[in-house]
């Protein structure tokens, strides 16, 4: 091989490895990226049911009722809200009136099907998409919406 | 006092900081030998202003002196004396001190152990070194300075976050610092090396052991992350793609890169100009690393900052020093004159594979990574990127990563037979396909792409241990000599053999835990028992108990295999008394098939507990995979030939140096 030929046969597995990486993170973009709604988003932009999204917003006081390893709770943003349904253990710092993210689907019928859920991380702390999402509709927020969250799974 | 003390010696290395980056430049242009003399003492003062200026903050935070406003903030009286001490790095402000001091320990040690290097390379190496430490003093000292005093000073403090109170705290911190900050001594010399306007074999000589030494670092800080993040946050996964993960890995990949193609520019004189773009480059991850998790641009359990001022300012540092590199690189490495020409099919072409392979996952990683901050950035729209993306895009580049693997190392240089080298590697092939033909009659259930997996790390693994077996001639030559063989083989192959093995091992990790991994929930009273992982699992009580800072709940768990008793299992729940917040204590029962792993949750009404059982298996492969790998890194490191170093310039090839 001539040495221009080498230097092409280099250049063209750099291009071509490329190439593949490209439509290979393209392709995930489109496939496995999650919004951020929060109740109202859902009802205004109307999520259909069965895409991946992830509810944000603060857990209703007195909603949560546990059957056996499902929870039930609601989400809401203060101004709607949305009943999920979790089946797992819930993070260390779920807390009634407290921040939250959940990862799911809708199911088709008003409510939501948590198969992640993320809390806040301590006392004063709350999701930061959660702050801002509550910020921008108007809801006040006593202290200062720190970053850091946990985050629990179901199977 | 001692604070004060701390914060003064802090601002006189600031001063040392700025002195070692002017004054040797200016003698390497000049050609001035006492100026750039003043780099070493410069950098090794720096080292001892800094060294006090930590030790300062540790005093302050064993002492619990809660008048100074980081210790107040992030420590309490009653906290255990370890994590006192281990505080110190458990915050942001703390963390950044660390963060200067590896950077001087790096450079006092590149001043004192850097003899064979030429004086000016050595003062412009330095010089660099010194611009980065001044830049993370001023950043330190003015937006995030550990030693701002309060008054009056609160009666206690606020307390350590409970998910840090953990042995781990004391060595993931300073290892994964260590490796993220090595990196530098790369960059610093690719700098030294521009200005220079030459380059050989011996740069990469130089800049070996230094990337050696902060990848083996790097390594092991990863993996006791994930180990410390599988056993502490009670999910039972060990790797999250979160953004805190890969602002490590991506170094982390970059490095590995680095690593392989200095090798070849040591060697061959080849890859130059793309080693030194990949040096300034891997830093640069380490910046941007540095970047998303110190800013605050991120929400995750180790982001701690908050004030998006920190954010500017360390992006600032990230453009100067990736800007002004990339720009630099621009401008010179056109005049540097590339060598050793090689067949694509060669040990080279292996090693540019590698390259290739491994800069496009560490771009992949990049991407997944910034999009979400990007997009939010430009349309406010909130998304997430996560397991799914980068196993779509990762996953895929490092399967031809893998089948080459154990290749390369048994390529020639220059032109390698690529058909002998895979008739040697048959038996590695034989090895796998029966490892697939086995897992698909044992687990025919699981994954369709796992035995595939399996077979894949066992096929690395195997390599290993045939290019080891070839170059001792095992089964070829009489006992004396392999013997022979086996004790001159250098320690640099050595390295290299178990590192690749310890991959090979950490593949079969990965994918057995992530397939064939078993997971229960449910709700169990006392008395019941649970069937896990060829495991019985009974739940005996609930019992509570007080620790140094904390109460629990222990859950009792009797793990009963083949019907006898063999180990109990205490997971908790733990409350802290400041800041008061649960955390979950997983009980864990390892073993070489895999880790039987149990979480108690909330009490139920009725008198039941949710519990979360999960097996593992074979999750160990990964830490000790991990672990392989860094001490194989050790291992090379301790060859005589990176010790000794330089040799004299200008060698064309080493000739005499046993085949590698």
């Amino acid at each position: 091989m001539t040495r221009k030929q080498k230097r092409g046969v280099l250049i063209g597995g750099g291009v071509a490895t490329l190439a593949v990486a490209a439509i290979l993170v393209l392709f995930a973009l489109k496939d496995s990226i999650v919004f951020f709604h929060t109740p109202s988003d859902i009802i205004a932009e109307a999520v259909q049911p069965g895409q991946r999204i992830r509810l944000g917003g603060l857990v209703e006081k007195g909603s949560v009722v546990h059957e056996g390893t499902t929870i039930k709770f609601k989400v809401t943003d203060t101004l709607k809200d949305m009943p999920v349904t979790f089946t797992g253990v819930l993070p260390d710092l779920f807390r009634e009136g407290q921040g939250v993210v959940a990862e799911g689907v809708l199911d088709g019928h008003g409510g939501f099907k948590a198969d992640s859920v993320l809390a806040k991380h301590d006392e004063n702390y709350m999701p930061r998409n959660v702050a801002q999402a509550l910020e921008a509709k108007g809801v006040k927020l006593g202290a200062s919406a720190h970053p850091g969250e946990l985050k629990a799974e179901a199977p | 006092m001692i604070v004060e003390f701390g914060h003064f010696a802090l601002i006189l290395a600031l001063l040392v900081a700025a002195v070692q980056v002017v004054v040797p430049a200016a003698g390497a242009s000049l050609k001035d030998d006492r100026m750039m003399r003043v780099a070493e003492p410069a950098a090794v003062s720096q080292l001892l202003l800094i060294a006090i200026a930590f030790f300062a903050l540790m005093y302050a935070y064993v002492t619990s002196d809660f008048s100074v406003a980081n210790v107040a903030e992030n420590s309490h009286s009653t906290k255990p004396l370890i994590y006192k001490m281990a505080g110190v790095w458990g915050n942001h402000e703390g963390s950044m001190l660390l963060w200067v001091l590896i950077l001087a320990i790096f450079g006092a040690a590149v001043a004192l152990f850097g003899n064979n290097l030429p004086p000016t390379l050595k003062a412009r190496v330095l010089s660099v070194q010194g611009a980065i430490a001044l830049a993370f003093l001023l950043f330190s000292l003015l937006t995030s300075n550990p030693f701002i005093r309060l008054d009056p000073a609160p009666p206690d403090g606020r307390g350590l976050n409970p998910i840090l109170q953990d042995p781990a705290l004391a060595f993931h911190p300073p290892f994964l610092y260590t490796g993220y900050v090595g990196f530098s001594i790369a960059y610093s010399f690719a700098i030294a090396a521009l200005l220079e306007g030459r380059i050989d074999a011996a740069w990469a000589r130089w800049v070996r052991p230094w990337t050696l030494a902060a990848w083996m670092f790097l390594t092991i800080g990863i993996s006791m992350g994930s180990w410390w993040a599988y056993y502490e946050l009670g999910w039972g996964g060990w790797w999250f793609w979160d953004p805190v993960e890969n602002a490590s890995f991506m170094p982390w990949l970059a490095g590995t890169a680095l690593l392989h193609s200095a090798l070849v520019m040591e060697k061959r004189e080849a890859l130059k100009v793309w080693t030194v773009l990949l040096a300034i480059l891997t830093f640069s991850l380490s910046l941007m690393g540095t970047f998303i998790v110190r800013s605050g641009v991120l929400t995750s359990v180790h982001s701690f900052a908050v004030d998006p001022t920190r954010g500017i300012f360390i992006l600032a540092i990230l453009v100067f020093f990736t800007g002004g590199g990339l720009a630099l690189f621009a401008l010179r490495a056109k005049d540097m004159q590339t060598g050793g020409l090689f067949q694509p099919i060669s040990r080279e072409g292996s090693l540019v594979l590698n390259n290739l392979l491994l800069v496009t996952a560490a771009a992949t990683v990049l991407v997944g990574t910034l999009y979400p901050m990007a997009l939010e950035g430009v349309t406010g729209q909130k998304i997430s990127v996560g397991p799914p993306f980068f196993n779509a895009t990762f996953g895929p580049l490092m399967v031809p990563l893998l089948l080459a693997l154990p290749l390369g190392p048994m390529l020639a240089w220059k032109r390698g037979d690529l058909l002998g080298v895979m008739q040697r590697l048959a038996l590695a092939v034989l090895a796998a396909i029966v490892a697939l033909v086995a897992m698909f009659a044992v687990e025919y259930r699981g994954p369709w792409l796992a035995p595939f997996g399996i077979a894949l790390g066992i096929y690395v693994m195997m390599g290993a241990v045939i290019e080891y077996a070839d170059r001792i001639k095992f089964g070829k030559a009489g006992r004396q000599e392999i013997m022979r063989r086996a004790r001159n083989l250098p320690r640099s192959a050595y390295g290299t053999l178990l590192a690749h093995f310890g991959i090979g091992m950490l593949v079969v990790g990965i994918v057995a835990t992530s397939a064939y991994r078993e997971e229960h929930i449910l709700v169990m009273k006392p008395g019941q028992s649970l069937a896990v992982g060829g495991y019985n699992v009974t739940f005996t009580g609930v019992e509570s108990g007080r620790g140094p800072n904390y109460t629990s709940n222990f859950a009792d768990f009797d793990v009963k295999r083949d019907g006898v008793s063999i180990t109990r299992l205490r997971p908790s729940k733990r409350l802290y008394d400041a800041p008061p917040q649960p955390t979950t204590e997983a009980g864990i029962h390892a073993s070489w098939r895999g880790d039987l792993y149990l979480v108690i949750g909330d009490a139920q009404p009725g008198g039941g507990y949710a519990v979360r059982a999960y097996f593992n298996p074979l999750v160990r492969f990964i830490w000790l995979g991990a672990l392989i790998m860094f001490i194989g890194g050790g291992i090379s490191l301790s060859d005589r030939r990176l010790r000794v170093g330089a040799p004299a310039r200008r060698i064309r090839s080493p000739v005499a140096v046993p085949a590698e």
